[in-house]
């Protein structure tokens, strides 16, 4: 129960530090994003002085009120879920667009990287299992994979498998032409076919790091003394393999699972980026390219709270995997 | 007789030198030699290749040709030479991962030794305040901060990547250095009386310096890769070479759907080969902090899986 408080309290901390940094960055930064932005707002429409007082209170203003009652406005706007008004995509309030484009990139991105993680580590299990087989040979040319950049994997895959061979879509999320979206089948079959190559370029891309770190685990795991006396008490090695070996050498996998959480989301950027995929990575980008600031520091915010929300979740999971973590309090 | 041993002394501390010192340096494997070789030629064509190749910059009428005599890895949409871009790239490139590694190494090591070795209060702090920035995604972080600043210098943008990205490391030595800490040896010599600074740096601080470096390597990988993205997004140090600005000129010049492979394969082969010699070199290192990734070999562990019948036969074939 300790163990749980002291989780919780630690991405309660982290939470406040992230909306914090989120205050601070437009407020340090030279230039004047308030009024880029209401300058741009105003060529759409007239500005209310309600978004006016929404922005200043977002990114900071020139105003002479003290900076902690920005702050403390700042965090009303946050909890009563204003988050100003997007200029890229005019009329539309930033957390609609967030919500339009969440789910594509938690679909897209969240599945591949499960997929990738169940892959890396069952093959890794096998590699530290047969140390020297064909499967551990492989490794290096994963680890090749990796090192290769990922935007440049994706382009070449793309450029094979969209231009050359053209066996799938070149851009987007489903077909925008013959398919409504809802949750009718073409709709669904439409989806998975655009997003096959996307996750496959993902998939391919982080499967060798799993990989690598599990064999390198299941290798240390397997010399230790409770393995010897599993084996000398008959065990099969089908169930030494699993419930002693890989059950243990797991545990720093999981951990890792949750910092790359981070880099998931981060990667989704590019990966939208090369595929015009239409996910929140495509909508920061559309952001940073326009100078539509509310609608970036918007994105960022929710980016963060997913990745902590996620760590959160993985942490929790952890506890119950491993009950060492929470006697040691 | 300690006449004559003491006179051979110097040379047998010069002798004795290099074996003492092979045991903190990997052994020569295949991996490490591949590595090596392929990081060092990269090195060296980034170091050498800007002074023998034609301007990056100029630009000629004939524009997207394929690989000729005069232009070794054909040029650009505008004409410009490939290969002198490459070499430009290299630099540019290698420079970054020079200054995300040096500022990575002092950072995590201030909040991950520093902070571990002292304990208390300092510990907690540190290691709260590195968590939390581990938990805060970076590469939208590094967006957000460049896309307020118009201008930035290859400096600003290697900064960012290292504020971004030092958490991992200083979280790994921070675990090692707490078993360190209370290793037999380090406590040994606490209690005849060292100074803390001392335990610090000549008993805590050696037996760190194969996770450094390997640290040190991810770190610069990590750079590398992220300055990539971050340029392929149009996001990167402005009026600079590096190969993810080549990637994103390429990519703007339609190279991919002209079929220009002399355009976009090397930057990217380049980022890949680097990539791949350092993680060799990594693996190198790995097998120093973990011996029993290369004690056990495939014959150890066939033995360990034979019956007693076998493993007889196995040894008698042996003797």
């Amino acid at each position: 129960m300790r163990y749980l408080f002291r989780k919780i309290g630690f991405y309660l901390v982290a939470l406040w530090a992230a909306v914090t940094v989120n205050f601070i960055i437009p407020r340090l930064m030279p230039g004047d994003p308030v009024d880029i932005l209401l300058a741009k707002l105003g060529q759409r429409g007239p500005v209310t002085p309600e978004t006016r007082k929404s922005i200043e209170a977002l990114l900071g203003a020139g105003t002479d009120q003290p900076l902690w009652s920005q702050y403390t406005e700042y965090l009303h706007n946050l909890v009563t879920g204003n988050l100003g008004v997007s200029v890229t995509f005019f009329p539309a309030p930033v957390t609609t667009i967030i919500e339009q484009t969440l789910p594509w990139t938690i679909g897209l991105i969240g599945l591949a990287t499960l997929i990738s993680f169940v892959v890396g580590v069952g093959l890794g299990t096998l590699a530290g299992w047969k140390r020297g087989s064909w499967l551990d040979s492989l490794i290096p040319v994963t680890t090749m994979f990796q090192s290769v950049p990922y935007f440049w994997l994706a382009l070449i895959l793309l450029f094979a498998l969209g231009s050359i061979w053209p066996v799938f879509p070149l851009n987007g999320g489903y077909d925008v032409y013959t398919v409504t979206p809802g949750w009718n089948a073409a709709f669904l079959r439409s989806v998975i076919y655009y997003g096959t190559l996307p996750a496959l370029t993902i998939i391919l891309s982080s499967v060798g790091g799993w990989m690598l770190g599990m064999r390198n685990m299941m290798v240390s795991t397997l010399s230790e003394d409770y393995l010897v006396t599993a084996e000398a008490k008959g065990l099969r090695p089908g169930r030494i393999r699993l419930r002693y070996a890989a059950r243990n050498a797991i545990l720093p996998s999981i951990s890792g699972f949750a910092i790359s959480l981070g880099f998931v989301v981060a990667g989704s950027i590019v990966t939208e980026a090369v595929f015009s995929y239409p996910g929140i990575g495509s909508a920061l980008l559309q952001a940073v390219s326009g100078n539509d600031y509310a609608l970036m520091q918007g994105i960022f915010l929710v980016i963060t709270l997913s990745v902590l929300g996620a760590n959160l979740l993985v942490d929790l999971l952890y506890s119950v995997i491993d009950p060492r973590t929470r006697t040691r309090g | 007789m300690t006449l004559t041993t003491q006179a051979a002394d110097p040379a047998g501390a010069t002798l004795a030198e290099p074996s003492r010192r092979r045991r903190s340096l990997p052994p020569m494997t295949t991996k490490l030699a591949i590595g090596l070789t392929l990081g060092g030629l990269i090195l060296l064509f980034g170091l050498l290749g800007p002074y023998v190749t034609q301007d990056p910059s100029l630009v000629h009428d004939y524009g997207l040709t394929g690989p000729s005599g005069a232009h070794w890895l054909g040029t650009t949409q505008t004409g410009q030479d490939v290969l002198a871009q490459l070499a430009h790239a290299t630099r540019g490139s290698l420079t970054i991962g020079a200054i995300v590694g040096v500022l990575t190494l002092l950072l995590s090591a201030f909040f991950g030794v520093v902070g571990a070795y002292a304990g208390g209060w300092v510990d907690e702090a540190f290691s709260l305040f590195t968590n939390i920035m581990l938990v805060i995604p970076g590469l939208p972080l590094v967006i957000v901060i460049s896309s307020y600043v118009p201008d930035k210098s290859l400096w600003l943008v290697a900064l960012v990547l290292s504020i971004t990205g030092w958490a991992g490391s200083a979280r790994v030595l921070r675990g090692y250095t707490l078993s360190l800490r209370n290793r037999d040896y380090v406590i040994a010599s606490r209690v005849a009386g060292e100074k803390r600074w001392r335990v610090l740096t000549v008993e805590i601080l050696p037996n760190l310096i194969p996770l450094l470096a390997s640290q040190v390597v991810f770190a610069v990988i990590f750079a590398i890769l992220g300055e990539a993205g971050l340029s392929y997004l149009g996001l990167g140090a402005s009026g600079s070479f590096t190969w993810g600005t080549m990637l994103y000129y390429a990519q703007n010049g339609l190279a991919l759907r002209l079929g220009a492979w002399w355009w976009f394969v090397p930057p990217g082969l380049m980022l890949a080969l680097f990539g791949a010699a350092l993680s060799l070199i990594n693996f190198s290192i790995d097998e120093i902090i973990n011996p029993r990734l290369r004690d056990q070999t495939r014959a150890a562990r066939r033995g360990w899986r034979m019956s007693r019948q076998q493993l007889a036969k196995a040894k008698e074939a042996g003797l």
